[in-house]
């Protein structure tokens, strides 16, 4: 072996070694591995689900049901499937955000107060009625998976959070 | 080079020694290996660099939502500069210094001039409002609302305030600057052995007697520089909670308290009757943390009387509706006499003046009753970072439905805007109607005080039956007229109510008409048959 060559690898070893430490720092820190659970206080990490948090902890379903029994699907590939989906969306925009949303030329990342999108409005409607679907099966038969249907939230909208302040 | 080609250099390398390649590929080999290292080494850095930035951006985050202020200068009761709250708290300070930027609504300043110009009269959009006002200084200048930031200057120079014409009193100072240490100051200095609360309401008396441009004098003396509302006027310097100063909103809530008015809206007022009452309702004591979200707006946006010779008292002790409002005028004895505000220059009628009643118009719609308060459509929570502010730039919740609107009602900006429209819109068109009626009224009396010289009338409107009957309707509806139009919520903040107090209005009005068209007939008629022989 040369002298130059091996002299090269180590110090690219070492600017590997650097960036897998620095890595895997950073993902510590950040309570990377958290996300990987379902501890309702790894959703508020990015502080952005600060009050869904506090108000699910008054809420009527606080002994009931977490975020992720809500919010993600309960199979291991489709739950891990949209964690990724929406971690990606969420860490994009949280990083990407104007330090001053209302500045006259801020770049607007998203908008709040936040609001549930399609993708996650049906895996949300479908674990209402994976637990109350026996019970309701005779009124909403049909019409939950149309694009305009009626969800559950659209009036039972306190009972996982965001209830009476 | 793609990542492929360094793989072949890297190979090309680790064989090198034992394979004697030719010098020619040895060198292309060599360089290839060069490039790949730089390559790589390149993209590990990037690569490093970007989760450092990261890192960074998650260790800002998580001191933002660790300390949401530092505390760098000492705030005092005595602090009313903002300047130096904004050295500990500089993201409301922000807000709260853009109250100065000209704001527009569809009927809210909905003309602002250029920079530093002042905001229309009122009478231009509404120009029934003169005759309602003739012979008070409201029919000389009154206009149209700007931010909190302008509330001191505006008052300094209206023409209804000018130096030397000793027309208001020190009492308008309770609102339009930050005044509490000159009240404790001439508090203490008249009543050294009582309570901080009994010195603050003798200072408020004492400041109320003078003439308003020497309390503003007072002030400056006192505070360095007259101020316009500032921090300490909300919030406690020590723990920054929220609390009521204004002694003229302690005393008017705590008689509202003690009164039967139903209050669903006011939790903490039921829980205290329900008590033992040994101590008389105080916000600072028994109010809800939410409730405190409108009292301290509710210590100036509402109705009250301020004139010289009275200490500013809002009216509250029968409740806070408007006829509430206007039996507990109609019971004040001052001087000998029924409570006036002014005496009509047309008709000579005894009238009372509306101030901005928002807090009590507020407490009879359904947000109230939702248990939403002032500060949750026009001060929302809004989020810089990780930290949640409300924002303290005060405005109208239509300047940014999103936050102050649609946390409840999620239908789009749109579609809120177009809701809030339609309320307004008929609302608009119901008053200007009642401004007319008033107007009619106001025709038809002035006809019948044609048949009578200037003592006569006055005589007439003191022990004619059917006269003095004349001027209670005009009292009665332009008392009722005025309290919807000096609200500024173009009918938002309770829409059926007011709705039902213009109805009330426009029957009285013409009432009055129906009934002075009547007397001026027979008037008339008496007087073609005095004349016939």
């Amino acid at each position: 072996m040369t002298g130059r060559g091996s002299k090269a690898w180590v110090a690219l070893s070492a600017l590997a070694g650097a960036f897998a430490g620095i890595g895997a720092f950073t993902f510590h820190y950040a309570g990377g591995l958290g996300y990987l659970g379902s501890n309702p206080a790894t959703c508020a990490y990015c502080h952005i689900m600060n009050d869904q948090f506090d108000s699910w902890r008054k809420g009527p379903h606080h002994a009931a049901a977490t975020c992720s029994d809500c919010h993600l699907p309960p199979r291991f590939l489709a739950k891990y499937l949209a964690k990724g989906r929406n971690g990606y969306h969420h860490s994009m925009g949280f990083t990407f955000q104007p330090p001053r949303p209302d500045d006259p030329d801020a770049r607007q990342v998203f908008v709040e107060p936040i609001r549930i999108k399609d993708f996650n409005s049906q895996i949300l409607q479908d674990n209402c009625l994976r637990c109350h679907g026996e019970f309701t099966h005779g009124i909403v038969r049909g019409s939950t998976w149309a694009d305009d249907a009626v969800r559950c939230v659209h009036c039972h909208e306190g009972v996982g959070h965001g209830a009476r302040r | 080079m793609t990542p492929f080609d360094a793989s072949i250099a890297t190979k090309a390398w680790a064989t090198g020694p034992g394979a004697e390649p030719e010098e020619g590929i040895m060198e292309g080999s060599r360089r290839h290996a060069i490039a790949a290292y730089i390559l790589v080494a390149l993209g590990t850095a990037v690569a490093t660099a970007v989760v450092a930035a990261l890192l960074v951006n998650i260790f800002e985050r998580k001191q933002e939502a660790k300390n949401p202020f530092l505390k760098l200068v000492e705030v005092t009761e005595d602090d009313v500069d903002p300047a130096k709250w904004g050295v500990n708290w500089p993201r409301q300070y922000d807000g709260y210094l853009r109250t100065s930027d000209p704001t527009a609504t569809k009927y809210g300043g909905s003309a602002v001039g250029p920079e530093g110009s002042m905001p229309p009269q009122k009478a231009e959009r509404d120009p029934w409002l003169k005759r309602i006002f003739a012979g008070y200084l409201f029919s000389v200048d009154y206009r149209d609302r700007r931010g909190h930031a302008f509330m001191l200057h505006d008052q300094e120079v209206t023409k209804r305030n000018v130096p030397g014409e000793g027309k208001q009193s020190g009492n308008c100072l309770h609102c339009h600057a930050s005044v509490m240490p000159l009240y404790r100051k001439l508090g203490a200095e008249a009543l050294s052995q009582g309570t901080p609360g009994e010195q603050v309401q003798k200072g408020l008396e004492i400041v109320g007697g003078m003439d308003y441009w020497e309390a503003h004098r007072l002030l400056e003396q006192v505070t360095g520089k007259a101020h316009p509302v500032s921090c300490v006027d909300c919030h406690d310097p020590d723990t920054m909670e929220l609390r009521v100063t204004r002694p003229a909103f302690l005393s008017g809530i705590r008689n509202l308290a003690a009164s039967d008015a139903p209050v669903p809206h006011l939790p903490s007022i039921g829980r205290w009757r329900q008590g033992s009452r040994s101590a008389p309702y105080d916000p600072n004591v028994d109010g809800t943390r939410q409730e405190m979200r409108s009292f301290v707006c509710g210590q100036c946006h509402v109705e009250y009387f301020c004139g010289k010779g009275t200490t500013i008292f809002f009216p509250w002790d029968r409740g806070l509706k408007a006829e509430e409002i206007e039996a507990a005028y109609d019971n004040l004895v001052v001087k000998g006499r029924r409570f006036k505000d002014w005496t009509h220059a047309e008709t000579g009628v005894e009238v009372l003046k509306a101030q901005h009643p928002e807090f009590e118009v507020w407490s009879q719609g359904i947000h109230a009753r939702s248990g939403v308060a002032c500060a949750d459509c026009h001060m929302p929570y809004k989020r810089e970072g990780a930290l949640k502010v409300s924002e303290h730039w005060v405005r109208s919740p239509l300047l940014h439905i999103p936050r102050a609107c649609e946390t409840c009602h999620p239908y789009g900006e749109k579609e809120i805007a177009a809701r809030v429209e339609a309320i307004q819109d008929r609302h608009f068109a119901l008053l200007t109607r009642a401004g007319e009626a008033a107007v009619a009224m106001l025709d038809s009396l002035v006809a019948v005080r044609k048949g009578y010289d200037e003592a006569g009338w006055r005589d007439a409107l003191e022990n004619d039956p059917a006269i003095r009957r004349l001027g209670e309707l005009q009292r009665a509806a332009q008392w009722r007229l005025d309290f919807v139009a000096a609200e500024n919520s173009m009918g938002f903040h309770a829409p059926q109510e007011l709705a039902r107090i213009l109805g009330e209005s426009i029957d009285l009005s013409r009432q009055a008409q129906a009934e002075a068209t009547r007397l001026a007939s027979r008037t008339a008629a008496s007087a073609e048959v005095h004349a016939a022989p």
